[in-house]
């Protein structure tokens, strides 16, 4: 990858004012953001919000009411526009959400080709690239359902990366995973920050949270309680919400 | 797989069914004869042949009722889905030879279709079109949504999320099913014999009405069947197969 780079430069975001129900129900309420983005874990129990949030700043879901910025440029909420946009994100849903009837290569190429206007030629080189990269190029003619929990995921983070996306939106990767498929992904996530690759990652990994990513934001009934710098949140919680979340994390744990 | 030993297996279980048909024929005291078929060989054939071209004939044309009427189950616009719906009930809720009584011989009459041939074709089609509905409605509700989603997260737009997503998918979902409709197809042409179009069934009727060799001929007519369900199964089973994800 050329994007190597010493220090990444942030993704500008500025959210304002994002509210969404589902049939009436709110689960954003008013929340607003503005940072750059590099690494990024939105935190938070349960429906709290976060894969909804992922998923409008995935252009997947337009708002009821407010708006962002990326990279300083409103997000317009038309079909059009957004499909424009998502073409420059890669988003990894918490199955991975590969297409079931393609090989991993395909699942690569087929979006290439199709979106992005690759020839077939530079389609499959940039597919062996990236299986390569991720350790998949022995599997590259298997099926999703042929393939491991993990072996999954990366190829799903590899088709997320193929066209160069500005932003990486990574939906609980791991939490359909065993625990040594988790490390596996997480790893490699890990590994694509130190690349220079920007992403915003919904987890329930708080070490993860805490350590890979710089910035941490923890969403509560959806609203954003608290958001910064990750080892700050996590020592130092302002909000009685985060601290008892954190603390109840912590019951468990070693 | 040990192709050779399956093959064998096969072999020996047809054996022992043969054998079992052959002392049940024996303890009824009836002793099969196939002398008719050199003399009646042309008609037979040409029977088989007819049923062969309704079968085809229907199967292209109830895929092309089936396929709107399953979309149009699903549509937006309530008085059509109410049509669709109403079609598929009444069609699969009743039987296949009322069915060819009523649209024969009453909307036939009325609107001045005669040709039993024609009409023989189109009332398979509206019958095997309803199930085609249904098989084709059940492959999109077996779609996984997270796949559309999946698929916006692309970029793909709707007529590519189409094409390269849902299409290949339902496809995969539907072809063993829909060749299993083929072959019903073919056994349920039989039933147009009630109206007097001369396929394969009503052929055979004819001449064991004459000859009155009822267990030869019917034996017969049942093998003449085999021979174009058994390939159609065959195929389904590869389908089902080859085209599984998992």
């Amino acid at each position: 990858m050329s994007d190597i780079a010493p220090k990444v430069a942030g993704l500008p975001l500025k959210l304002e004012h994002i509210t969404k129900s589902f049939d009436g129900v709110p689960v954003l309420r008013d929340v607003s953001y503005e940072g750059e983005v590099r690494a990024l874990a939105i935190i938070g129990p349960s429906g709290g919000g976060k894969s909804t949030l992922l998923r409008i700043l995935g252009g997947l879901l337009a708002p009821d009411s407010g708006q962002f910025a990326v990279d300083c440029q409103p997000v317009s909420f038309d079909e059009e526009s957004l499909r424009a946009y998502r073409a420059r994100l890669g988003f990894v849903f918490q199955d991975g959400g590969l297409f079931h009837h393609m090989s991993a290569r395909q699942n690569i190429e087929v979006p290439l080709q199709v979106v992005h206007g690759y020839g077939e030629q530079a389609a499959t080189q940039r597919a062996s690239e990236l299986l390569e990269r991720l350790g998949l190029l022995d599997q590259a003619e298997k099926r999703p359902g042929q393939l491991s929990g993990g072996q999954r995921q990366r190829v799903a983070i590899a088709r997320a990366l193929a066209a160069s996306p500005d932003l990486l939106l990574l939906d609980e990767p791991t939490s359909a995973l065993d625990p040594e498929y988790t490390t596996e992904v997480l790893d490699v996530v890990s590994e694509l920050k130190h690349a220079g690759t920007r992403f915003i990652i919904v987890t329930h990994e708080m070490g993860f949270a805490a350590r890979a990513c710089d910035t941490a934001a923890f969403l509560y009934g959806g609203q954003l309680l608290e958001a910064g710098p990750s080892r700050q949140l996590f020592d130092h919680p302002h909000t009685p919400e985060l601290a008892r979340f954190l603390g109840r994390l912590l019951e468990w744990s070693l | 797989m040990p192709c050779g030993r399956a093959a064998l297996s096969y072999l020996v279980i047809c054996a022992a069914v043969v054998t079992a048909v052959w002392l049940s024929l024996g303890a009824a005291g009836i002793a099969l004869n196939f002398d008719f078929v050199p003399q009646y060989q042309a008609r037979i054939w040409d029977g088989f042949l007819t049923t062969l071209g309704i079968s085809a004939a229907s199967l292209v044309l109830s895929l092309a009722i089936g396929i709107p009427v399953a979309a149009g189950q699903g549509a937006r616009f309530l008085p059509l889905r109410y049509l669709c719906d109403l079609y598929v009930k009444i069609i699969r809720g009743t039987p296949l030879i009322v069915q060819i009584y009523f649209f024969y011989y009453i909307i036939g009459t009325a609107w001045g279709i005669d040709n039993r041939l024609l009409a023989g074709i189109m009332i398979l089609s509206l019958f095997s079109g309803a199930y085609i509905a249904e098989i084709i409605r059940g492959s999109l509700l077996a779609l996984d949504k997270s796949q559309l989603e999946a698929a916006r997260s692309v970029g793909f737009t709707r007529p590519q999320t189409l094409r390269y997503v849902v299409i290949p998918q339902l496809v995969a979902q539907a072809l063993p099913a829909l060749t299993g409709q083929a072959a019903s197809i073919i056994k349920d042409s039989s039933l147009l014999s009630v109206i007097a179009v001369i396929e394969l069934t009503q052929t055979i009727r004819e001449i064991t009405a004459t000859n009155y060799n009822f267990f030869g001929g019917f034996l017969l007519l049942g093998g003449l069947y085999l021979v174009l369900t058994l390939p159609i199964m065959c195929v389904s089973r590869r389908f089902e197969k080859r085209l599984s994800y998992e």
